[in-house]
């Protein structure tokens, strides 16, 4: 490290090693720095320092060559800096590349800003083969600059007066086609027999065949006639992601005026800007946010090149966000069970300690932020409920789409088999019993006094989603 | 099995739920104790409110006495219910767990229904 002050150097044109100004062993991080972990593949020949090297500079101050204007500033303070290379247990193509960056080089409150930086035109570089951001830690810092979530859990559960359970959902299938009276009526079905929330798919926005003012108005009778009818609150997410911000805050506006309790948006297709501005919003006026995840997995499944999905999870965290899409462990979708373990203690958990069994490369403290709710959803069924409470505890939604839809009498039986599913395993966890172990035996005491959840049972009796996961923890 | 109509009606009183293991069969006195336990081991102090069956979906009950704070026993729990529910006949009781730390109820269930 120079000591010599910036402007009393001499210019130099041409390129130098990146590891001569990059790549610092002997750094110690502060507690102020941004730090992130790379899973890097090199280039043939491209020595691991210089690599590392390459992606803290090229994701920091660096470029290709050496300008002039470098001796304008003191590069020194605001570079990022490769300190610490590890292997990758089980690989050795890749290796871990630990780079710290100070706080000053991020907007106050910008989860974009960290984004543009970190996993910007550093991914395209040539000298390096693949690249992965496995993990960042957000320094509390930064942390406190951000709104976050806009109620909470805790918040959450007293609105809607849930208690000492997961809450339990359902995604109006089938996703595209239905009119907004027809679909007014699933809901309100599935709302009638037991579900807390419905959920609008992620595709659902205001095509031709159902406009959203539609929607919104044929799902706002069908909450408020389920909630007389059942004397529960209920909540429909609805789907406020839009083709403009313009258009995403009007539907917002107009959930709130029919007095909904909760709307939803797709965090990555829609973009961290308006996120960071819907999550304000709803901060302001007092409405649950529930995030949809479509696109993760093209930034988060291969083990080589992307996101990892513990990185979005904190970006959404900080962004805002009530509820966020997890993924369940046992259903239809990806999703390695240690690996989930560690994002929902990311979502929920207020300092959550380096756990390299869970893939947690760095401890991370959210301050006061308030915590997420991991959403369970995508394949599952009344046979997953001891393991999905076993996994999920009661801080989750469980969501069933084709496991209420589905049901050989009708939404509202689906919905109540679901429900009396998830009670019955709650009150078994709660007298001491093994959920995992006595699940059979468990659903089917329940069942001897609930003929809809009974025959949830024969129907999906054999459906099971055995494939391995393709993103393992590397773990030694 | 035929398809089943879904037993739910406005005007019956069964169709009103009232949260946490409303969709299971009353349960018993020693099904009761047994969660009273649950929440005494996380270190809840159990709590009782109780409300006319017309008014349960307001957020504020009646509370009854208050908070049993540090009380550790089950038994003298289940007596407070016992006593709430001589009390006030025909109102709905609901037992409560307040998990101070986190600030929320960390379980809270009808025990009985005013209108059943």
């Amino acid at each position: 490290m120079t000591t010599t002050a910036p402007g009393a150097q001499a210019y130099a044109a041409g390129v130098k090693d990146y590891a001569l100004t990059y790549w610092d062993p002997t750094y110690e991080p502060k507690d102020t720095d941004l730090l992130a972990c790379f899973k890097v593949v090199a280039q043939q020949g491209v020595p691991r320092q210089e690599a590392a090297a390459a992606v803290a500079a090229e994701s920091s101050t660096g470029t290709w060559t050496t300008v002039w204007t470098d001796l304008l500033t003191d590069l020194d303070y605001y570079k990022g800096r490769a300190y610490r290379i590890e292997d990758v247990p089980g690989d050795s193509a890749a290796f871990f590349a630990f780079v710290a960056y100070p706080l000053d080089l991020f907007e106050e409150g910008s989860v974009v800003n960290v984004l543009t930086s970190l996993v910007g035109n550093v991914f395209g570089f040539k000298a390096i083969r693949s690249l992965r951001l496995e993990d960042v830690r957000f320094p509390l810092a930064f942390v406190l600059t951000c709104g976050g979530p806009p109620n909470g859990i805790v918040v959450e559960r007293d609105k809607m007066d849930k208690y000492g359970r997961p809450m339990l959902g359902c995604t109006i299938k089938p996703k595209l086609g239905l009119s907004a009276k027809n679909y007014g009526r699933a809901v309100y079905e599935c709302l009638r027999g037991g579900l807390d929330f419905t959920k609008d798919d992620e595709n659902v926005n205001s095509q031709p065949f159902m406009r959203w003012r539609d929607r919104f108005e044929f799902v706002a009778e069908a909450v408020k006639q389920a909630q007389v009818e059942t004397g529960e609150r209920k909540g429909h997410y609805l789907n406020v992601t839009s083709a403009t911000v313009e258009d995403m805050f009007e539907r917002a506006e107009f959930a709130k005026e029919l007095g909904m309790p909760i709307i939803m948006h797709d965090f990555l297709t829609a973009g961290f800007t308006a996120n960071t501005s819907l999550a304000n919003w709803c901060r302001r006026n007092g409405m649950l946010l529930h995030i949809h995840r479509a696109m993760h997995a093209v930034l988060d499944r291969n083990p080589y090149h992307g996101i990892h999905f513990r990185v979005l999870t904190k970006c959404l965290r900080l962004s805002g966000g009530d509820h966020l899409h997890s993924g369940t462990v046992v259903g239809k979708l990806e999703g390695d069970r240690d690996a989930t373990l560690g994002w929902i203690d990311l979502m929920r958990e207020s300092f959550i300690p380096e756990n390299r069994s869970r893939g947690i490369f760095f401890d991370q403290d959210f301050g006061h932020l308030p915590g997420v709710f991991p959403v369970a959803s995508g394949g599952i069924h009344v046979w997953h409920i001891p393991a999905l409470v076993a996994i999920f505890g009661d801080d989750s939604v469980l969501q069933f789409g084709g496991g209420t839809l589905g049901h050989p009498w009708g939404n509202a039986a689906g919905a109540t088999a679901n429900r009396v599913a998830l009670e019955a395993c709650v009150r078994a966890r709660n007298e001491g019993r093994a959920l995992e172990k006595e699940a059979r035996a468990v659903l089917s005491e329940a069942a001897r006094h609930s003929p809809a959840l009974a025959i949830a049972m024969e129907t999906w009796k054999e459906v099971t989603f055995d494939y391995d996961v393709v993103d393992k923890l590397a773990t030694t | 099995m035929p398809i089943q109509d879904f037993p739910s009606r406005l005007d019956d009183a069964a169709a009103r739920k009232l949260g946490t293991f409303s969709y299971l069969p009353p349960l018993t006195s020693e099904e009761i104790t047994q969660q009273v336990e649950y929440m005494l081991a996380r270190g809840w102090a159990c709590s009782i409110e109780h409300v006319e069956p017309a008014r349960a979906m307001d957020t504020y009950w009646y509370l009854w006495k208050l908070p049993m704070f540090g009380e550790q026993s089950s038994a003298a729990v289940m007596a407070e219910v016992v006593e709430c529910r001589q009390a006030h006949p025909g109102d709905h009781i609901r037992l409560i767990g307040y998990d101070a730390r986190r600030q929320t109820r960390g379980l809270a269930f009808v025990v009985h229904r005013g209108d059943g």
